[in-house]
């Protein structure tokens, strides 16, 4: 592994270290995507290959199938704490995409996700964000609160230097914890290569020339034109590539990934 | 924020945290954009979306708007917060971080400062040095930012005049060389136009120096902190498989198997083991700085997180007071006598501000005459005391243990650097305690195992106060209370030792008698036993020595007194008037428990409850 992934790693490591130690009542949020499930292989770098808090899923009911199938089999091998979240009431009122895509998210999953939240009591949530996805999470904490409303409050943002962190805080309040901040989209891969870490096939072409680069809700995720049939192939095609990784999102078009994010989306 | 593109992302080894500070609207985001322009690192039709925002607001297009994400960033046209960006060039990866300038968000750019190798600090040619010029140098030097290159911003509206650039460097280098920052470089630039930023500039043919870009290359990855003496900070212990691991992250040096460490402030010694990793292979046996890791031992002695780890002979100060450098950011200015958590690595312990010397103003750096108070964004030099002996390093020894925070309520409020360790009344014997516990031989039966068979472990019960029957006779019926409870208990008085041990010091040997009662009170601990003392002769201030002596075994102070006075500061249990005995003793009892004397599980977070 090289120096840099290492470093990256180290940093992570710590970070679910601190957050564990700090925090009573603590989970994390995987999607089954790439990032989310580096997230994962993390936490069993931090415990020496044991997962000691529950990986919440929110499902949306939109979810690609496969994805279905990847989780429950790495539930089970290794065995995870798996907690699932659905917005039941507004999938029952006929919330989807067809409604707006940010009333469809903030509906499905960010309420989705405080509900469970409210209704559970975690007080540190871990997500696998990282800076280099869009403006807004650019401007992330490691450790980053959020108000008795799930709200993000930019502006008054806590000081974070020499990896002390926010640990402390209101009661009613929760903090979301970043492990992979400093990481890149080639990171994730490089990552995933040099730990060989099984990652959902999603994301590789099986022969028609498409796959998909960063993987959402079916109605709202497009695949990519690409020829990556595995992963260092798309570790290459990242090297040659203009196009931002979130491009096949519908979600980030005008102010909509600022608008979700303040209201508490991950 | 903006993925760069990758082509000469080729093997990228190295990497680099840099950031961008300055006064504001100095040009620090304008320059970042227009460097990712320059250097074709913006993914595909980012450049236009920008534009499209800024006809649509009806403004003048501004790279500033590429990582200014927020909206109201870009309607006020300033930097809220730092952004992280990701810059690939040549073989190296770096994070650029773009830090706000205005004053008010001070805050998030020591955020961004904190976490960065080496510096671009921007002066706009036109305005020159302002306020938070000088007050960013500042900070970057007691930040630990080394690296520092200033950049001479909008040489465009001074006709790109060498005298105008050279005039500057000469005031700015003045003002570097009194915080003792040597910059490495002063380099004109105009970052709206694109004059040496990626390509040199051929409107100052008198400047021939290296761009912004070359600069970036320039600066060096610091890697030193291997070659220092072993710094390890215990993060957290678990427990997997009825194994004890240490975890943490390595701040300085290097850690191998076999190695024999000390645990400060406790003085526990041990040899490492096992380095423990999963899924690496082979199975390392050693770990250097910067590495999270996590080792086992080959005594299972208790630490806790917060103890540094080290080599015996080059283990780190231990103090309750120290100097340090200060900066606060706090809501609510710093006070004098006011409780704070310092948070030093991974150890946490409750503080106050003993003096203000002086608060240091940045803008001219000379020392202004003080109260007791600093204010927001001020810098102060201050004598800090610890409630518990905190372990430390000087900042100029160590960086990662030679700073801390002071913690406010829920916030993080304040960031300071360890000058200088002051004496304590404590030193002494601190030092005798060490010296003794680094050297302790040791039997094959730890405290654990003690504690196994005794179902408890050691502790010190000090009584003070009240008529000396009153104490006497609590202290026997507590000894009463605890053997026939099966706790192994012994009751220690100090007229016994006076009578034989220390027949040979005269009274005014106090200090001695005291030094004693301490050492034979230790090894009375190292047995295993819960020792009850009524120290009648001794003072307040003795406790204190005996409590440095027996460190880090619990100490219980309990204080009797016949009317409602003040018991003494740190005392942990209090009576006063008439006493019902019986219910003290269940009340001392009750707090040996909570300390984790009486507990039946022992060593480490028990809570780890989790199938695997
Ligand atoms: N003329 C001129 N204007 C500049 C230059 N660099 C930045 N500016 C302008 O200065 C203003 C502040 O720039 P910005 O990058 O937001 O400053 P920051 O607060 O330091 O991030 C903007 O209007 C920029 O267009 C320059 O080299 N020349
Ligand atoms: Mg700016």
């Amino acid at each position: 592994m090289n120096a840099h992934l290492r470093q990256l790693e180290d940093q992570s490591v710590y970070i679910f270290r601190e957050a564990y130690k700090h925090f009573e009542n603590l989970a994390m949020l995987w999607s089954m995507g790439k990032d989310s499930t580096v997230l994962l292989w993390l936490a069993r770098k931090a415990f020496l290959g044991h997962v000691p808090f529950p990986l919440i899923h929110v499902d949306t009911s939109y979810k690609i199938p496969a994805m279905i199938e990847y989780r429950d089999r790495f539930a089970r091998e290794w065995r995870l704490n798996l907690v699932i979240g659905q917005n039941t009431e507004a999938l029952k009122n006929g919330m989807n995409p067809g409604l707006g895509r940010v009333e469809c998210c903030t509906a499905l999953k960010t309420n989705g996700l405080k509900n469970l939240l409210a209704e559970k009591g975690y007080t540190g949530v871990i997500l696998g964000v990282r800076a280099d996805e869009e403006g807004t999470r650019a401007k992330e904490r490691y450790f980053s609160p959020r108000d008795k409303h799930g709200d993000w409050d930019f502006r008054e943002q806590p000081p974070e230097l020499w990896d002390q962190f926010k640990t402390a805080f209101p009661q009613g309040t929760h903090i979301r914890i970043h492990p992979l901040l400093d990481w890149t989209e080639i990171n994730i891969w490089e990552y995933i290569k040099a730990e060989n870490i099984p990652i959902i096939d999603l994301y590789f072409d099986k022969g028609e020339g498409t796959r998909y680069r960063s993987l959402g809700c079916a109605p709202c995720t497009f695949p990519i034109k690409s020829k990556a049939k595995n992963v260092d192939d798309i570790i290459e095609e990242l090297r040659h590539t203009t196009v931002a990784e979130r491009s096949g999102r519908a979600q980030d078009e005008g102010r909509g990934m600022e608008l979700l994010r303040k209201d508490g989306y991950m | 924020m903006l993925s760069t593109l990758n082509t000469r992302a080729a093997r990228a080894q190295e990497h680099l945290n840099i950031v961008i500070v300055g006064h504001v609207d100095h040009g620090k985001s304008t320059l970042l954009g227009r460097l990712f322009a320059d250097t074709g690192s913006l993914p595909e039709g980012k450049l236009e979306k920008v534009r499209g925002i800024c006809e649509r607001q009806g403004k003048e297009f501004e790279y500033a708007f590429l990582f200014d994400a927020f909206l109201e960033e870009q309607e006020q046209g300033i930097t809220i917060d730092t952004a992280r960006t990701f810059f690939q060039w040549k073989d190296r990866q770096y994070i650029i971080i773009d830090a706000p300038g205005h004053k008010e968000f001070l805050k998030n750019m020591i955020s961004g400062a904190a976490r960065a190798e080496a510096a671009l600090l921007l002066i706009d040619a036109q305005e020159g040095v302002k306020e938070q010029s000088k007050k960013h140098g500042y900070l970057l030097s007691l930040l630990g930012v080394r690296q520092v290159a200033v950049v001479v911003n909008k040489m465009d509206l001074v006709g790109y005049r060498q005298d105008v650039f050279e005039a500057i460097e000469k005031e700015y280098r003045a003002f570097l060389t009194q915080l003792k920052v040597s910059p490495e470089r002063f380099v004109p630039v105009s970052a709206k136009r694109g004059e040496n930023i990626a390509t040199r500039s051929r409107v100052m043919p008198w400047y021939t120096g290296p761009t912004v870009l070359d600069t970036l290359g320039l600066f060096r990855e610091e890697t030193e902190r291997e070659h220092q003496p072993l710094r390890f900070p215990v993060q957290d212990v678990y427990k997997f498989d009825a194994r004890r691991i240490l975890a943490g992250r390595i701040a300085a040096g290097l850690v191998k198997v076999g190695d024999r460490l000390v645990f400060s402030p406790s003085n526990k010694t041990a040899n490492v083991k096992s380095i423990e990793a999963f899924n690496v292979e082979p199975v390392p046996t050693q770990a250097k700085a910067g590495q999270s890791t996590g080792i086992t031992l080959d005594e299972q002695i208790f630490v806790e997180r917060g103890e540094i780890a080290s080599y015996p002979d080059a283990a780190p100060l231990v103090s309750t007071v120290f100097r340090c450098n200060l900066f606060w950011m706090g809501r609510r200015p710093l006070e004098t006598g006011k409780r704070y958590a310092l948070r030093l690595a991974t150890r946490e312990v409750e503080c106050e501000v003993e003096t203000i010397h002086r608060i240091i103003d940045a803008g001219d750096l000379d020392a202004r005459q003080t109260q007791t108070t600093v204010g927001k964004n001020e810098v102060a030099e201050l004598t800090i005391r610890t409630k518990l002996p905190l372990a430390f390093d000087l900042y100029s020894d160590f960086e990662a243990t030679g700073r801390f925070v002071l913690v406010d309520q829920y916030d993080v409020s304040g960031g300071g650097i360890i000058t200088e360790s002051v004496r304590d009344a404590q030193t002494v014997l601190r030092e005798e305690a060490r010296r003794r516990d680094i050297a302790w031989v040791k039997g094959d039966v730890g405290p654990d195992d003690r504690a196994r068979h005794y179902g408890h472990r050691a502790a010190l019960i000090l009584l003070t106060g009240g008529p000396p029957s009153d104490k006497s006779f609590l202290a026997r019926r507590l000894e009463v209370r605890l053997v026939a409870d099966s706790r192994h208990t012994y009751l220690l008085d100090g007229g016994n030792l006076r009578r034989g041990l220390d027949t040979d010091l005269a009274e005014e040997d106090g200090a001695e008698m005291v030094r004693r009662f301490g050492e034979v009170a230790r090894l009375l601990i190292d047995t295993g036993l819960i020792v009850v003392s009524t120290t009648n002769t001794f003072g307040r201030i003795d406790h204190q020595a005996i409590q440095t002596l027996v460190h880090p075994t619990p100490v219980v102070t309990v204080h009797l007194s016949k009317t409602q006075e003040t018991s003494p500061p740190s005392t942990d249990l209090a009576f006063a008037g008439p006493k019902d005995f019986e219910t003290i003793v269940d009340r001392i009892i009750a707090e040996l428990k909570q300390r984790g004397v009486l507990a039946q599980a022992i060593g480490a977070k028990q809570q780890f409850h989790y199938s695997i």
